[in-house]
């Protein structure tokens, strides 16, 4: 069990880095994106004193823009923040829906690197789960990972997470082939994070899927 | 001098190049590489200011693409960034004259894009300047 926690304590900080180099990059954009509409109003403000006509509605387009950004930029921090927050307690009871969702956003950008859409089927019911959530959703990010590398042609990756009779599943539908016997997953970290969660694996080759198989309460 | 910018943020690269035109320079742009080799297809450019990280087709694959279709343009890279990394890959780069970091400075863009089509009109390469 110590060898385990070394892994996934060095890999857990890979992963923390990771997805915050991933929101600063999308932060800095923001910001780029309101620094340039900032200045193109500043652009029509000398133009005006200069006795250049400006349409109100261009400094209306660019005021919205800025806002969007502003909203744009809110989201993201609140992901961090909930992401952040993960680790305040090792074992936490959560909904499972809102955890994935997390993931799924901290993952767009790896997603729209690979042309690769993500997406989370609606839970009919809320499926909680006692567990450790920053281990959890490192091992959904890993599950990620491979499916949107091996997707296939529809380059879609759907997430479902459901209650089952002895605990809770999540299955990634990707349509695409891992190979069961892969030699390169479960990577060390994967197996790793698997055993600390209790949970198992199951590649579906055929039907493109693969599944989490995980207990309601890490602590019963 | 005509140039073409190139960043996948739609909002970003279109304000940037209304900037320029304000300021008199005829500037194109795109949001993929994809987008961006169609665009050069039908016109020639003086340079590219192209965002490193894109998704599909990155920057610095999109100039390699580029340089084979239109040899002599020069190349001004911007990245959010600002790695020792991404640094040393732009400045590798054959053409590359400058690395500027996002949020970009509009005056400090057009210097660098001054100075790089000076360094065009000279014949010159090698290594970038900051």
């Amino acid at each position: 069990m110590h060898a385990e926690w070394e892994i996934v304590g060095k890999e857990g900080l890979i992963f923390f880095g990771k997805m915050s180099a991933s929101i600063s990059h999308e932060i800095k954009n923001i910001l780029a994106i309101i620094n340039e509409n900032a200045g193109l109003l500043n652009d029509f403000t000398i133009m005006a004193e200069k006795g250049v006509p400006i349409a109100p509605e261009r400094l209306k387009t660019i005021s919205t823009k800025i806002a969007e950004q502003v909203k744009r930029a809110d989201l993201i921090v609140k992901n961090m923040n909930l992401f952040a927050h993960s680790v305040d307690e090792q074992i936490q009871t959560i909904t499972l829906h809102d955890l994935i969702e997390v993931v799924i956003k901290l993952s767009l950008r790896f997603a729209a690197n690979r042309g690769v859409h993500l997406s989370q089927q609606p839970a009919v019911s809320p499926v909680h789960i006692t567990s450790a959530p920053f281990l959890l959703q490192n091992l959904i990010w890993l599950c990620l990972d491979k499916t949107m590398d091996q997707v296939g042609i529809k380059k879609t990756v759907s997430i479902i997470a459901k209650s089952v009779h002895n605990g809770v599943m999540i299955k990634f539908a990707y349509a695409g082939t891992i190979g069961e016997k892969s030699v390169t997953f479960p990577s060390e970290q994967t197996a790793a994070l698997l055993m600390l969660l209790k949970a198992e694996l199951e590649i579906n080759d055929e039907a493109g899927e693969l599944i989490l198989h995980l207990p309601a309460s890490l602590v019963a | 001098m005509k140039i073409l910018l190139v960043d996948d943020e739609y909002e970003l690269v279109s304000t940037l190049a209304e900037r320029l035109s304000i300021r008199g320079i005829d500037a194109d742009w795109a949001t993929s590489g994809k987008d961006a080799l169609a665009k050069l297809a039908e016109t020639n450019y003086d340079l590219a200011v192209l965002d490193i990280k894109m998704p599909k087709l990155s920057g610095l694959e999109l100039r390699k693409q580029i340089q084979t279709i239109q040899p002599n343009m020069r190349y001004i890279f911007m990245t959010g960034h600002g790695s020792a990394e991404d640094f040393f890959s732009a400045s590798s780069e054959e053409g590359a004259d400058a690395y500027l970091v996002k949020p970009v400075n509009i005056d400090d863009l057009i210097t660098k894009i001054h100075e790089s089509l000076a360094r065009q009109a000279l014949g010159a390469s090698g290594p970038i300047e900051q």
